[in-house]
């Protein structure tokens, strides 16, 4: 069974990391099998939610969820059941402490390879 | 009567039919089915030999049926075929053993995954067998709210898939604490109000935990600790009135209650227990002896303060200080103490100060406590320790 790890992250306390540049314990973590695919995101700053508003397309700058934490990346893995994908969010966590992850179960998923 | 038997079986017959189905709601449709049919037919045709196996394998029966029935309308999902594959090999005999998955079951209910009063609400559903009316009751929440709680959780389990298992060995202290902690605030919740007995329903849900894990010394040490304070039940109160231990009838302590808590606390002890339940269960025990050995209370207070870190504990551990070296070592050891918000802090506070002579800073500490009193026999037993101070000099 597939879970998403949705990995919130703290903006004051996420040290700004370049592309390429990962934090090494959680770089071997995501190269692990049962990691069926990962993304990073750009900081919150960068988003731009599109809405609904009078029956026309409203577009406003920032994310949906306006709050101090922002969503940070994005971790799809495979477990047997949720205490297996609780625990990997666990350890990474531990490896990056300023970051919170929610998980999910995922409903459905297509993934078209990289 | 029938209920009685009933009860008995229904958490042993819910938890292996969710086992074999996989799904808490189906399994309990189907349970509430088999009872059905066996309340109608036990009492004219006699009850089974094997009345769980026959429970179970009606449940089962019935809930194949459904299966097939919604499978052939709905054109269900692999999942169903495996299931039904499983099915045909196996014998559908009444009188076959049935693995016990009582263990099992209880762990996914008390899985910290789930909100702690779905949890609880969970565990006397499937495990105690009360009906969702009878929880709603016990927590005094409307009815519509209980089964929204209990059917977001059940949905939750099946969703994300909680598992339904014992945990592995590196995770079954913290998460049988969970389940220990779950027991213990049914029962805590149970001293409060009589509306459905739950100091009873933890103690029969701690007698199953100890059947099932039998070298776990901290459940022994749970059950022996609800034993003991459930055993002095019928002496708490007095014409409605709240009656201190030194000052209760010891007759209605029920005594073949105290000898199994002190059975259990052997055994707990034979199996190196030093966890905080059994340590709360020694210093019940020895406040139920005759003559109160304060030292040794004082000393198990000091260890539970060292397992729990909890200001609560140095308030006991204050009390017993008072009876060894007196009430003005036990107030010194009271200050400063985050408690504020906490009866007994203010109660145990108050008695010191009285047995100091120090009556107006008494007054004010027991009308504090009185503030804080949030059952009838509380307030009114603070009312009369009011009452008997000396009145305030003419003019305050």
């Amino acid at each position: 069974m597939k879970y998403a790890l949705l990995a919130y992250s703290d903006p004051d306390s996420a040290r700004e990391r370049r592309p390429g540049e990962m934090h090494p314990g959680i770089a071997a973590v995501l190269e692990r099998p049962n990691v069926s695919g990962w993304m990073r995101l750009q900081p919150a700053e960068s988003a731009t939610t599109v809405s609904l508003a009078a029956r026309k397309t409203l577009l406003t700058d920032g994310p949906f969820v306006d709050s101090k934490e922002f969503l940070g990346g994005l971790i799809v893995v495979e477990a047997d059941n949720l205490d297996g994908a609780l625990a990997l969010a666990a350890e990474l966590q531990e490896l990056d402490l300023t970051v919170a992850i929610e998980v999910r179960p995922v409903l459905e998923q297509v993934h078209r390879g990289a | 009567m029938l209920e009685d038997v009933f009860r008995d079986h229904w958490g042993r017959v819910l938890a292996t039919l969710v086992g074999f189905l996989g799904d808490i709601e189906l399994a309990e449709d189907a349970a509430q089915e088999a009872f059905a049919l066996a309340a109608e037919r036990w009492p004219r045709d006699g009850q089974p030999a094997n009345p769980t196996g026959w429970l179970i394998t009606t449940a089962r029966n019935r809930a194949i049926d459904r299966i097939r029935r919604e499978r052939t309308l709905l054109a269900k999902t692999e999942q169903l075929e495996r299931e039904r594959r499983d099915l045909s090999q196996e014998p559908m005999d009444a009188t076959a053993a049935f693995p016990d998955e009582r263990l099992e079951l209880i762990f996914t209910c008390c899985h910290p995954a789930l909100a702690l009063e779905a949890q609880v609400g969970l565990t006397l559903r499937t495990l105690g067998g009360l009906s969702t009316e009878e929880v709603a009751r016990a927590f005094i929440v409307p009815f519509e709210t209980m089964s929204k709680r209990l059917a977001r959780a059940k949905h939750k389990i099946r969703d994300a898939n909680i598992p339904f298992a014992v945990p592995p060995e590196h995770v079954l202290p913290e998460r049988l604490d969970a389940v220990l902690a779950v027991v213990y605030l049914i029962f805590n919740e149970g001293w409060g109000g009589g509306r459905v007995d739950l100091a009873a329903e933890a103690i029969r849900l701690a007698r199953s935990l100890v059947e099932l894990m039998p070298d776990e010394a901290e459940a022994a040490g749970l059950l022996a600790l609800m034993l003991l304070n459930d055993s002095r039940r019928a002496a708490r109160f007095r014409g409605g009135e709240l009656v201190l231990l030194d000052e209760q009838d010891r007759s209605l302590w029920d005594e073949a209650q105290i000898a199994e808590a002190r059975q259990t606390l052997e055994r707990s002890l034979a199996l190196r227990g030093a966890g905080p339940y059994l340590v709360q269960a020694a210093i019940a025990d020895l406040h139920t002896q005759e003559r109160r050995d304060w030292d040794q209370i004082a000393v198990l207070y000091r260890r539970l303060e060292a397992l729990t870190g909890s200001p609560i504990v140095t308030v006991n551990r204050a009390v017993a200080l008072a009876e060894i070296e007196g009430p003005a070592a036990a107030l010194a050891l009271l200050d400063d103490l985050p408690l504020d918000s906490y009866l007994y802090f203010h109660s145990t506070r108050a008695d010191f100060l009285r047995r100091l002579g120090r009556d107006e800073e008494a007054r004010a500490a027991y009308a504090r406590a009185r503030q804080l009193a949030e059952t009838e026999p509380e307030r009114r037993f603070l009312e009369s320790r009011l009452n008997d101070l000396t009145p305030p000099a003419a003019g305050c």
